[in-house]
C-alpha cells in the first residue's frame, strides 16, 4: 500500500493502482472520455490530465495511465488543469458540435463555444470501440486505420468485416453515442460514423420457445464456438431456458 | 576471415593490417556520401579506378571510396592522401589530370582547389579549408579514412579496440562509471545522460534486455546519423556491444529508415564482417559474452523516430507512441528493459571508452559534454555536415564553418533541432550552442538539424510549413496533437492568406501551452516551438501579416503584388516570354511593360527572370 494526497485528501492506495482508478474509488471526479474499466487504458483524450509535483517542478500526467506512488501529490483541479481540460473540450466541441455528450461536457467544463472552425463529426477517435473489439470480444473486427487528422475507425477496406459477431460491444462502450446500433425484426444494424463504411446488418436468432429474436446468429455461433458447447445450446432464449 | 578468439589475436590482426599498408603510398580517396552520390561520385570512383588499372598503378596506388566527408556544397570531394590534397567539383573529365599531374608528379590542379570566398586564396590542403578549420571531427574524422564496407579499414584506425577493452580489462559498472563521468548526453535529440540511461537499464529487474540503436533520422533537412552510420557503421556496432555489455543485454537491433538504403547495406556488411571475425555473436573474442545485432527497416513514420513508437514498430504493432510514467529502460521492447540510444551516442561511446572519460569531459561546456555534429543547410553557402565542440557559436558555425548568406543576403534566424525547435534570431547569434542554451532560447539541439534562414524568408510561412510537417506526420493518438495542429496550422494558413484577425496570436499561444502540457509524447509537446518562437523573436512579422495585411518578406502570395518599376524597366521583354498567364503585356521597345494585377498568379516568374531590378515585390 502507498499513502498519497489528492485534492488535499490523505489516501490509501494499492501499488500499481493509477492515480484516475484511485481518484475514482473515493469519489474524486476526473472528466475522462477514452477510460473504461474493462479495456486497458490508452491515454488519447487528455482529458484526465491531472497536475503533479515531480523532480522539484509541477507536470501535468494522464491520471489514466499514471502508477500512485508513496509520497505523491496531485491536484485535480488547478488552475492549470481547468485551462488544459477546456481546450481539449474547445477542440472536441469543433471536431463534434452536434454531439451531445461533447456538448454536456463541454458545458460542465466552462465551455460553451469554440474559438475554432466547425466540422460535422461524431466519433472523437478514442479507440474504445476497437480496444474492446480485441481485448474484450478477441475478434478485431475494427481497427483504426490512417494516420493523424486522416485517422478513423474503420473495418478491413470499408466493408463489411467478415470478423464482426454483431455483438454491439463497440456501441454499448462509444462514450460519445457514435456508433448507432439497432434491432429491427429479425435484424441488427450496426452503422459505424465512417461515411465510408455501410450499415452492418445480421440476422438475429428465433428463440425456439418463445419465437423472441434474441441474440445475432453469428454472435452465438462465436461463443458457442469458444465455450465448446454444442450448437444446439442457443436454440431457446435465455428467459425460456430456466 | 578467421574467427578472432582473444584480444591478442585482434591486436595481432590489427598490426598485420597496418604493416601491409604503406603510409606513404599515395591513395586518391573519394567521397561516397549522400550529397556526392547526387553529384555522381560512383563515376568518378569507378573512372580513377580504371585510370589507375589501364595506367598499371594498381600497386603504386590506393583509391578508397569513403563515406561522407560532409563539405556536401562542393561535391564530389576527392582527397589524396597522405598530404591530403583537397580537390572539390570533381568530374569524371578531371580523372586522368588527377592522375597523371598530382599522383604521379605531384603537381596541384589548381582549378579543383577550394578558393576561400573571403580571402580569395587557392588553398591546397583539406584541414585548411575554413569550412573543417574549426572542426573537431572525432566522431566523423575516420569517415574520410576508412572504405565502410571493409572491417579491415575499421581494424587499421584503432577499431573494436575498446570492446577489446571493455570486455577483458572493465567490470560493466566500471564501463557504465566512465560513460557516466564522460557527461556524454543522448544525441538523439532529448540530451538525457547516457550513463544514468545504462545504468537505470542495468539495475531493471529481468534477465532479458535489449539493446536499440535510433536509426530512424526523420528531420527535414537533417542527415547526419545517416552519413555517420553509412560512413563509419562500425563505430555504431562497436557502441551497441560494449553498451550491451555495460547494461547486460544479449539481443540488439537497428531500427534504420528502409529510405536510406545505403546506410541499410553498409550496416548488413559490417554486421556480417564483425561476425565472421567473432567481433559479434556468439563468445565474442573468446569473452564468453554473446550479443548479436538485427535490422529492422522503417517503414517512414517521423513519429517512429520517438522511443516508445519505435518499439512498437519493432514489434510489428502500429507505430504510435504510448505514455513513458514507466520507462523504457525499465519495460520496453516486448515489456522487457530496453536500452535505446541514438546512433551518434553511440559512434561516440568507443571514444569515450578508449581516450577516458576526463579526455571528453574536457570537451564542451560545463553541462554538455564532446561535439556535435550539426548537420548545416538552407541559406549558408556552406552546406554540409559539421562536428563541432559543444558551446561554439551559432555565429560561428554559420558564418565560419558556414561561410555566411549566398549573395550577400541578410541572416534573419536560424531554426535548430529539426521541424520542432525553434527559430533562432541575429541577436542570439552568440549563442553557445549546448543542450541547455538551445532550450532556454526557445528551441533545442534536437538531433542536430540546423536550417539557416535570410531575409527572404517569411516567419510566418515557416512556422505554418513546419506545423503542417508536423500535422501530416502527427500519430493522431492524443487529441492535443491530432487536433490541436490541424488547428494552428488553419490559423497560421489564414494569417499567411490575409484572413488573420486580432486574438489569432493570442489563440496559438494558448494552444500551444496545451500542447506542452497534454500531448503523449514529445512530437506534440514540443511541436508548438516554431510557432513560440517566431512569435517571441518576430511578432512584428505576424502583426504586419493580421494587421497591414502585409508580408514584409515578400513571400505570402496573397499579401503581395508584383509591380514594374518603370524607370528601371527597358521594355526587353525576358518578363512577357516567363509569364504563364500572360499578364504582361510589351509596350514596344524603350518603353516599359505594362503587368495586369487580375492576371497575375504571383509565381515569380518574371521577377526571377528580370536582370535589371526592374519588379519589385511589395
Amino acid at each position: 500500500m502507498v499513502t498519497l494526497n489528492i485534492d488535499g485528501r490523505e489516501l490509501q492506495a494499492e501499488e500499481g493502482a493509477t492515480i484516475l482508478e484511485v481518484a475514482r474509488d473515493n469519489n474524486i471526479y476526473i472528466p475522462a472520455l477514452c477510460y473504461h474499466e474493462e479495456v486497458a487504458p490508452y491515454g488519447a483524450c487528455r482529458l484526465c490530465m491531472v497536475e503533479i509535483a515531480a523532480d522539484g517542478r509541477e507536470k501535468l500526467v494522464a491520471s489514466c495511465l499514471y502508477p500512485v506512488e508513496e509520497g505523491l501529490r496531485v491536484k485535480t483541479n488547478s488552475e492549470r488543469v481547468k485551462n488544459n481540460r477546456r481546450m481539449i473540450m474547445e477542440l472536441l466541441l469543433a471536431r463534434c458540435p452536434n454531439n451531445k455528450v461533447i456538448q454536456d461536457l463541454a458545458r460542465q467544463v466552462g465551455v460553451d463555444k469554440t474559438p475554432f472552425k466547425l466540422e460535422d463529426k461524431q466519433c472523437i477517435l478514442c479507440g474504445l470501440c476497437v480496444r474492446a473489439c480485441e481485448e474484450v470480444v478477441g475478434v478485431s473486427a475494427i481497427s483504426l486505420v490512417n494516420r493523424g487528422v486522416n485517422r478513423q475507425v474503420a473495418s478491413p477496406f470499408y466493408e463489411a468485416p467478415d470478423a464482426c459477431i454483431g455483438c454491439g460491444s463497440c456501441a454499448y462502450i462509444c462514450p460519445v453515442n457514435a456508433i448507432k446500433m439497432e434491432d429491427i425484426g429479425d435484424t441488427r444494424t450496426i452503422t459505424m460514423p465512417n461515411p465510408k463504411m455501410k450499415k452492418i446488418e445480421f440476422k438475429l436468432k428465433k428463440c425456439k420457445v418463445c419465437g423472441k429474436y434474441w441474440a445475432p446468429e453469428r454472435q452465438l455461433e462465436y461463443i458457442a464456438r469458444i465455450a465448446g458447447l454444442a450448437p444446439e445450446t442457443f436454440d431457446v432464449c435465455p428467459d425460456c431456458r430456466q | 576471415m578467421n574467427r578472432l578468439s582473444s584480444p591478442d589475436e585482434l591486436e595481432k590482426l590489427r598490426k598485420s593490417i597496418i604493416k601491409q599498408r604503406d603510409p606513404n603510398k599515395p591513395c586518391i580517396t573519394i567521397c561516397s556520401g549522400t550529397g556526392c552520390h547526387a553529384y555522381g561520385c560512383e563515376r568518378v570512383a569507378a573512372a580513377v579506378k580504371q585510370e589507375v588499372k589501364q595506367q598499371g598503378l594498381e600497386a603504386k596506388v590506393d583509391v578508397r571510396t569513403t563515406g561522407c566527408h560532409g563539405f556536401c556544397e562542393r561535391g564530389t570531394l576527392v582527397v589524396i592522401k597522405p598530404r591530403n590534397i583537397f580537390y572539390q567539383r570533381v568530374s569524371v573529365d578531371d580523372v586522368p589530370e588527377i592522375i597523371s599531374e598530382t599522383v604521379l608528379k605531384a603537381n596541384i590542379i589548381d582549378r579543383l582547389l577550394y578558393t576561400d570566398p573571403n580571402t580569395g586564396k587557392k588553398i591546397v590542403y583539406e584541414p585548411e579549408v575554413p569550412f573543417y578549420k574549426k572542426q573537431k571531427r572525432l566522431v566523423f574524422g575516420n569517415n574520410g579514412y576508412i572504405d565502410p564496407t571493409l572491417i579491415d579499414d575499421y581494424l587499421a584506425v584503432g577499431g573494436y579496440a575498446a570492446l577489446s577493452k571493455v570486455l577483458f580489462r572493465m567490470s560493466p559498472e566500471e564501463v557504465i562509471r566512465e560513460v557516466k563521468k564522460s557527461g556524454l548526453r543522448g544525441r538523439g535529440g532529448g540530451g538525457f545522460p547516457t550513463g544514468i540511461k545504462w545504468e537505470t537499464c542495468r539495475r531493471a529487474k529481468g534477465d532479458t534486455k535489449y539493446i536499440i540503436c535510433n536509426a530512424d533520422e526523420g528531420d527535414p533537412g537533417a542527415y547526419m546519423d545517416r552519413s555517420l552510420i553509412e560512413g563509419n557503421p562500425h563505430s555504431v556496432l562497436e557502441g551497441m556491444i560494449i553498451g550491451a555489455y555495460a547494461v547486460g543485454g544479449h539481443q540488439g537491433y537497428i531500427y534504420i529508415r528502409n529510405e536510406y538504403p545505403l546506410a541499410v547495406r553498409n550496416v548488413q556488411i559490417a554486421i556480417k564482417q564483425a561476425e565472421e571475425y567473432g567481433l559479434l555473436g556468439k563468445d565474442i573474442l573468446g569473452s564468453g559474452f554473446d550479443f548479436s545485432i538485427r535490422i529492422n527497416r522503417g517503414g517512414g513514420a517521423f513519429v517512429c523516430g520517438e522511443s516508445s513508437a519505435l518499439m512498437a514498430s519493432l514489434e510489428g504493432k502500429v507505430g504510435e507512441p504510448r505514455a513513458k510514467y514507466i520507462h523504457t529502460v525499465e519495460r520496453g521492447l516486448w515489456d522487457k528493459p530496453t536500452n535505446l540510444n541514438n546512433v551518434e551516442t553511440w559512434a561516440n561511446i568507443p571514444l569515450i571508452i578508449n581516450q577516458g572519460a576526463d579526455w571528453f569531459a574536457e570537451i564542451g561546456t560545463p553541462r554538455s559534454k564532446g561535439t556535435k555534429i550539426f548537420s548545416l543547410v538552407g541559406k549558408v553557402n556552406n552546406t554540409g555536415l559539421v562536428e563541432v565542440p559543444m558551446g561554439m557559436t551559432l555565429r560561428e558555425v554559420i558564418f565560419d564553418l558556414g561561410g555566411g548568406i549566398p549573395k550577400g543576403k541578410k541572416f534573419k534566424g536560424v531554426q535548430t533541432g529539426g521541424p520542432s525547435g525553434g527559430v533562432i534570431p541575429e541577436s542570439l547569434l552568440d549563442l553557445p550552442v549546448d543542450f541547455d542554451e538551445l532550450t532556454k532560447a526557445g528551441s533545442m539541439m534536437g538531433s542536430g538539424g540546423m536550417i539557416v534562414m535570410d531575409e527572404d524568408n517569411c516567419m510566418v510561412d515557416i512556422a505554418k510549413y513546419f506545423i503542417s510537417f508536423l500535422e501530416g506526420e502527427s500519430c493522431g493518438k492524443c487529441v492535443p496533437c491530432r487536433e490541436g495542429l490541424k488547428r494552428m496550422r488553419e490559423i497560421l494558413t489564414d494569417i499567411t492568406e490575409g484572413r488573420g484577425k486580432d486574438g489569432d496570436i493570442e489563440l496559438l499561444e494558448r494552444l500551444s501551452t496545451v500542447l506542452i502540457d497534454s500531448s503523449l509524447c514529445a512530437l506534440g509537446a514540443t511541436a508548438p516551438n516554431p510557432v513560440l518562437t517566431t512569435i517571441r523573436y518576430f511578432r512584428d512579422e505576424y502583426e504586419a501579416h493580421i494587421k497591414d495585411k502585409k508580408c514584409p518578406a515578400g513571400v505570402c502570395k496573397e499579401l503581395i503584388t508584383y509591380q514594374i518599376i518603370d524607370e528601371k524597366c527597358p521594355g526587353c521583354g525576358l518578363c512577357v516570354k516567363a509569364c504563364p498567364t500572360e499578364a504582361i503585356t510589351f509596350m514596344g521597345k524603350k518603353k516599359p511593360v505594362i503587368l495586369d494585377q487580375e492576371k497575375c498568379i504571383k509565381c515569380g516568374a518574371c521577377y526571377d527572370v528580370c536582370k535589371l531590378g526592374a519588379i519589385k515585390v511589395e
